[in-house]
């Protein structure tokens, strides 16, 4: 992890800063390119169609398959529904998210860092941009170093214009998560959305030019944790993108026709480093800068093709084949290891409990607050009542009807204020919450066979419709004299 | 002024400063990045001097800022904002008769809250936040009620006090009949005897039997010959076991000796006749409203 990419070189030697030195990434061309501009493609796709797709949800609910809907406390995604409370599902998400990129960098690496990070996404998007205004590397090159003629200015100005652009789609795309995308839309042309919109859509258009076009690797380097957590993940045999030293040292100039005897396959041509976003030579090994985005092993394999040498002097391989004693054939990969397999446990475990969680989720919540003040009120007659205040939670889209009834408590009433009659049917209205001021009454006869100054009963909540019930622990409490 | 000195290990000039002899230091200049955020935010300061209020002025003023904000303003918005969304359920409230507000289901939670929001603040001081009541202050969750507990006669009540001073208060007292010399003390104590045989506690069968007659002399006009009370005149029902200012024996001479005779504030002219009216309702709806 000693070696760096130049400006690290530069600040080594200056003794602590020095400013970024520019990098030129070349154009790759070979697998791992197109694969990355397949993750690109479908992760970009997925960032700017999510919140398009629509879902139909009935009546009075919005109609986005994906949205965070923070002005109603409620997340959608698809058949999902997630409320304010239970936003331990998205906790648990994140845990299954953090064990899925810990089982990922044990297997193959930083995998996250070189395809499908935003970070790297849309820098992969701007240098491309940048490419069709100003060529590839050479050509960029040169143009930095010309003096600013109007072909400078026009192609620079292009460039940062396409970025802005870019970004402005970003930020735009973002707010659509947050309210219904068709209705904000129409809101942002017109001047009518939210100022938080336009808020939001400014951070992310300056943060998405700011970090994709303009700091690009730094952001990387110096930013992000994740390098610096990284190595703790990989282990001897995790497959990552790997200059085979034993085959490519030493490493010289080679003439078509010379032999290959007594040196090493590296002809030395740099192409591996010129196509590097990072800006480092892999060369050099293992290193900190390096996103393993495998882009010098297209590179490489080129060369090594064209100079009629095997491929894979770079590749994915591992510590273990890397230092082994010879290097004859290739150890079988060792997929699963301790660390694989604790990681996979964990998501495992992980995943049991929200499903199991998930599926005993009920769509209807109750709960129960005794009065503090009077804690009991006796009564003319020599009853005994205790105020309670039901609150009743509707998940579902529909009215639900239900009685409220005492269990394990003889010789009481419930009385629920606001409505006549000893077992009133009340409506609970749809995706809402209603409180319920309810009195339970002991009479003067019954108050003897009370269990001393506080006796436990529960609510039974009575579905008026199907006869389901949901019970509810309670206290009956009274004077401790009796 | 010290002349400019190039520190030989660095290369970098030095500030010219010299502490104990030869301790340096290097000056540095600061990073450009850091510079420039600095410049930017003495900008970003006189733009905020234009739109926003910021500088007070000699005649005692300040300048308003070309956004005309202020903090004191967008609480006031708030304000009119909630008595906006409000408004529709006083109007609602003033429109229906108060005995109905607890029907209408869809006035009950707003009166449950707004109510409990009223009480909280005002009657909680002495008759604690949940109406439970102490000695001396009635509790408005039980069945037993000096003035009446139907939501009109709560309304009145709550309007116009008892012995508030208000020209329409419920104004009657008890008298004080061992203060003015109506009772002898051992009259008194027979009396409070009789009073708890009312409701089966009496200690003395003697004592009561001489009490009894007192009673009938001087209590029957309001309490009623079988001492189950009058609320128009706001007598306790004496033979029920909820007293207002304790049911032991003592506690009763002392109320037949000094008459009590609490004060309930009126709220007329500190409360609009809407929160009235919904505190009337809020307080029937503790559950011992008739």
């Amino acid at each position: 992890m000693n070696m760096m990419n130049r400006t690290s070189e530069l600040a080594a030697e200056a003794g602590g800063y020095a400013g970024r030195q520019k990098i030129y990434p070349k154009l790759a061309h070979g697998t791992f390119r197109k694969l990355k501009w397949g993750v690109m493609i479908l992760t970009l796709g997925i960032y700017y169609l999510l919140p398009w797709i629509r879902w139909d949800r009935g009546p009075n609910l919005p109609d986005q398959a994906f949205l965070l809907d923070f002005a109603h406390q409620r997340l959608f995604f698809g058949p999902i529904e997630i409320w304010a409370q239970e936003l331990y599902y998205i906790t648990g998400l994140l845990i299954l998210s953090a064990l899925g990129l810990f089982l990922v960098t044990a297997l193959a690496g930083r995998v996250w860092c070189g395809y499908a990070c935003p970070q790297t996404v849309w820098t992969d998007l701007m240098v491309a941009v940048e490419r069709i205004w100003q060529g590839d590397r050479n050509a960029r090159m040169r143009l930095d170093s010309a003096p600013w003629t109007f072909e400078k200015v026009w192609k620079k100005a292009g460039t940062h214009i396409s970025w802005l652009l870019i970004a402005l789609a970003t930020g735009g795309a973002l707010v659509f998560y947050f309210r219904d995308a068709p209705t904000l839309a129409h809101e942002l042309m017109t001047g009518d959305a939210p100022a938080v919109a336009y808020v939001f859509l400014g951070v992310f258009t300056g943060t998405t030019y700011l970090l994709g076009g303009l700091a690009r690797e730094q952001v990387c380097i110096y930013m992000c944790p994740w390098p610096r957590i990284q190595s703790a993940m990989f282990d001897q045999d995790s497959l990552l993108v790997t200059y085979r030293d034993w085959r490519g040292e030493p490493r010289g100039a080679h003439k078509k026709g010379q032999t290959w005897e007594g040196r090493g396959d590296c002809v030395d041509c740099t192409a591996c480093v010129t196509v590097c976003p990072m800006g480092i030579d892999i060369r050099n090994g293992s290193q900190l800068e390096c996103i393993q985005c495998a882009l010098c092993i297209d590179a490489c394999d080129d060369i090594m093709r064209k100079v009629g040498r095997p491929e894979g002097l770079i590749a994915y391989d591992t510590f273990r084949n890397l230092e082994a004693p010879t290097h004859d054939k290739r150890m079988p990969l060792r997929l699963i290891r301790p660390r694989t397999l604790l990681y996979s446990a964990l998501m495992l475990l992980v995943a049991g409990v929200m499903v199991t969680a998930w599926l005993h989720r009920g769509t209807m919540e109750v709960n129960v607050l005794h009065d503090r003040n009077p804690v009991y009120v006796q009564l003319s007659d020599g009853s005994l009542r205790n105020g309670f205040v039901v609150k009743v939670l509707n998940k579902e889209h529909d009215v639900r009807r239900v009685r409220l009834e005492l269990d394990g408590l003889e010789g009481a009433q419930i009385q629920v204020v606001g409505f006549s009659g000893e077992q009133p049917v009340i409506d609970i209205v749809p995706d809402n919450l209603r409180a319920l001021k309810v009195l339970v009454t002991v009479s003067a006869a019954a108050r003897d066979k009370l269990a001393g100054a506080s006796t436990g009963f529960r609510f039974a909540i009575v579905d008026a419709v199907d006869g389901t019930v949901m019970y509810h622990k309670a206290m009956f409490l009274g004077p401790n004299n009796d | 002024m010290a002349t400019k000195e190039i520190d030989s290990v660095t290369g970098v000039e030095t500030t010219g400063h010299i502490w104990d002899g030869d301790l340096k230091e290097l000056n540095k200049p600061l990073p450009r990045w850091w510079l420039y955020v600095l410049y930017a935010t003495i900008v970003w300061a006189i733009g905020y001097w234009i739109v926003y209020p910021a500088w007070p002025t000699l005649n005692d003023t300040y300048t308003k800022g070309v956004f005309d904000y202020s903090q004191r303003g967008e609480v006031d918005k708030e304000v009119a904002a909630a008595k906006a969304a409000q408004s529709k359920y006083f109007e609602l409230i003033a429109a229906t008769p108060v005995a109905d507000i607890e029907k209408n289901q869809e006035l009950l939670p707003f009166v449950q809250a707004g109510g409990a929001a009223v009480f909280g603040d005002k009657c909680g001081p002495c008759h604690g936040k949940g109406g439970g009541g102490a000695v001396g202050y009635p509790n408005l969750n039980d069945d037993d009620w000096l003035w009446g507990g139907t939501p009109e006669a709560i309304q009145q009540t709550i309007t116009h006090g008892i012995r508030s001073g208000d020209p329409e208060a419920r104004d009657m007292a008890m008298p004080r009949f061992g203060i003015d010399g109506v009772l002898k003390p051992a009259e008194i104590v027979d009396t409070a005897q009789f009073v708890l045989s009312l409701s089966g506690h009496s200690t003395d069968p003697a004592a009561v039997e001489r009490g009894k007659k007192i009673f009938a002399d001087n209590c029957t006009a309001c309490h009623g010959e079988d001492g189950k009370g009058n609320q128009e005149v706001g007598a306790p029902n004496l033979t029920d076991g909820i007293w207002l200012y304790g049911g032991k024996l003592a506690d009763i001479e002392k109320s037949i000796e000094t008459g009590r005779g609490g004060v309930m504030p009126y709220w007329t002219g500190r409360l609009d006749p809407v929160t009235i009216k919904m505190l009337a309702a809020y307080v029937h709806s503790l559950g011992g409203g008739k």
